[in-house]
């Protein structure tokens, strides 16, 4: 086992190994638990949290003030601290979504249950800053309408900031082997490490963007291992049921391999590079993130080993001023329903037995906002642009999906399509329904100064 | 000329940010990359993504990794949150956008064929 952590160490110059465990709420666990064992890794990142997942967690906290944080977090560090501490590996994570102190006193019982102490659990804490937007509510613009923030109907439940890694950075020096944070840049998790460990100015935009640019291929996880790449065919991917999650190899000039474990299946290569790194940016000369602004233009991405691929050419500017905030608001209930026919003329049934819904629902005085028809098996996901079928299907999937303001009429939908048994078109399967409340999630822009971050450090003997 | 669907070029993903959806559309040999400048513009990407995409479509291009970036606005049924959509973040998009019909130098199309790739039929050409 290591000694304890040196605070002011000078800057390494060994390569730093960061792995990627995580890249949302419920991604697999042992993963990221063989990369800490086998990986030699200086760090271990979680990311956890989509836009959506902090204002799901700040709904499970009102229900209960100890809950709020990653459901999967005593999992994954009952199976994963034993080899951090062994290894020396620090972990980094937004598991701590909207409740990284209560995330913080889970993992101090973990690691006395496991006897593991002494370490050091930091909880960050200042990206919630629900009460600054209501306040500001007549002032802050969302980013999608352009209007106030206070001209949105529904209930503001949440609104939390994307801080960067600059807090982090603080809590590593603090000395933290575990850094729990509630809402961040993605990629930040992954830049405070290089940030803390190189020296790394936080204005040399240059070093900053490299590190940002290898960041964002593992902020995905697994999606640049061999995840959501595979079309049998044209790109095959060896074991897909078995993927190694991706690591960075890090040199302090900022130079990045990323590479996985060997005997571990999936692929990393330019393609799935590429993929990654184009995957939800806009304007790639301009990717934004809370500490800097990155350019992707001049990446070059190189095959150097098996699984192992080297990305050069990342840049950055000056990081933004603002920080962008999510912000979760309940705006109603989405009702669905499926019913499937089969058979021949299963798509004259299915037709009708659309219409009969839609006059029923007219008949009833069902209030919905829109109502969605999907044929699944031929335009699901795709509508009018589908390609057209060659014959006729077997079977057919009707799904009805509609948004209303009152729940009741949201049931109603279900109920109408229900019914359909026994009082629509003949033969189908028996209909599943299912309702659920609108969490929608808006964004806007808010001055660092509204953001006061706080880090609290647990240590467990 | 022949015309191949995009799949036998270029590969692609899907992500989303609100309402607005990109594709990031990578050609396999970067002598593909002008016959996908060529034919996948803005313009015939709204026509092939009709009743999808209800705003603007920027493109954006990565000679390096020939690759373009298609930022899809409005293509999310009001966004992600609020959709009504099997698909609200639009994921399955990237398998839309290599539905595309694209006409390939006699060249290139000897090439395809030699992997044993397909011209598409002429019946759903025209």
């Amino acid at each position: 086992m290591r000694s304890p952590r040196k605070e002011q160490s000078p800057p390494r110059t060994r390569t730093l190994r960061i792995g990627a465990g995580a890249s949302y709420a419920g991604d697999r666990v042992e993963p990221a638990t063989e990369l800490a064992a086998r990986g030699k890794l200086d760090y271990l990142v979680y990311e956890t949290l989509a836009e959506r997942t902090i204002a799901l967690a700040q709904l499970e906290r009102r229900k209960n003030p100890q809950a709020g944080y990653n459901e999967l977090l005593a999992d994954r560090f009952y199976s994963v601290l034993p080899h951090c501490k062994n290894n020396g590996t620090r972990v980094v994570t937004n598991m701590g979504a909207a409740n990284p102190t209560g995330a913080a006193k889970r993992s101090a019982q973990i690691i006395r249950d496991l006897q593991l102490g002494p370490m050091k659990v930091a909880a960050v804490l200042g990206d919630d800053v629900l009460q600054y937007c209501l306040d500001n509510a007549d002032r802050l613009k969302l980013m999608e309408t352009g209007k106030p923030l206070s001209s949105l109907e529904g209930q503001i439940v949440s609104a939390n900031a994307y801080l960067g890694a600059d807090v982090i950075v603080a809590a590593l020096r603090k000395g933290a082997d575990i850094v729990l944070t509630g809402r961040g840049g993605d990629c930040s998790l992954f830049l405070a490490p290089m940030i803390h460990e190189f020296g790394w100015k936080q204005d040399d935009w240059d070093i900053l963007g490299k590190g940002q640019t290898g960041a964002d291929m593992v902020e995905c996880g697994a999606n640049v291992s061999g995840g959501f790449f595979a079309d049998p065919g044209y790109k095959d991917v060896p074991e897909l049921w078995n993927l190694g999650y991706p690591l960075l190899e890090v040199e302090r000039d900022g130079a990045i391999v990323v590479s996985k474990l060997p005997g571990t299946g999936g692929v990393i290569n330019r393609a799935i590079c590429a993929e990654q790194m184009i995957y939800e940016i806009h304007d790639p000369a301009n990717y934004i993130t809370p500490d800097v602004v990155v350019d992707f233009t001049q990446v070059e991405l190189e095959e150097i080993g098996p699984d192992r691929v080297r990305i050069s050419g990342g840049r950055g500017k000056p990081r933004p001023v603002e920080l962008k905030v999510s912000v979760g608001v309940l705006e109603g209930w989405i009702g669905e329903a499926e019913i499937i026919y089969a058979g021949l003329g299963c798509l004259e049934r299915a037709r009708l037995a659309e219409k009969v819904v839609r006059e029923r629902l007219k008949i009833g005085g069902v209030n919905l906002q829109e109502l969605r028809i999907d044929y699944i098996g031929m335009n699901a996901l795709h509508g009018e642009a589908s390609l057209p079928p060659k014959e006729p299907p077997y079977e057919v999937c009707l799904r009805f999906a509609g948004r209303a303001l009152e729940k009741r009429d949201a049931v109603r939908l279900g109920n109408e399509v229900e019914t359909l048994v026994g009082k629509g078109p003949a033969s189908s399967s028996i209909p599943r329904k299912h309702v659920r409340e609108v969490l929608a999630i808006y964004s806007c822009l808010i001055p660092r100064a509204a953001i006061k971050p706080r880090i609290i450090v647990t240590e467990v003997a | 000329m022949k015309t191949f669907y995009l799949r036998e070029l270029a590969h692609a993903r899907a992500g989303d940010k609100g309402d607005t959806n990109n594709i990031g559309v990578i050609a396999y040999e970067a002598h593909y990359y002008p016959l996908i400048l060529r034919s996948i513009t803005p313009e015939r990407v709204h026509e092939h993504f009709r009743g999808i995409v209800k705003g603007r479509i920027t493109r954006y291009e990565l000679p390096r990794v020939h690759a373009i970036n298609l930022v899809m606005e409005g293509a999310l049924g009001g966004g992600v949150t609020r959709s009504l959509s099997l698909d609200p973040h639009g994921k399955s998009y990237s398998a839309l956008i290599l539905t595309m019909p694209v006409e390939v130098t006699e060249d290139i199309a000897a090439e395809l064929m030699l992997k044993g790739r397909q011209p598409i039929a002429r019946k759903i050409e025209e």
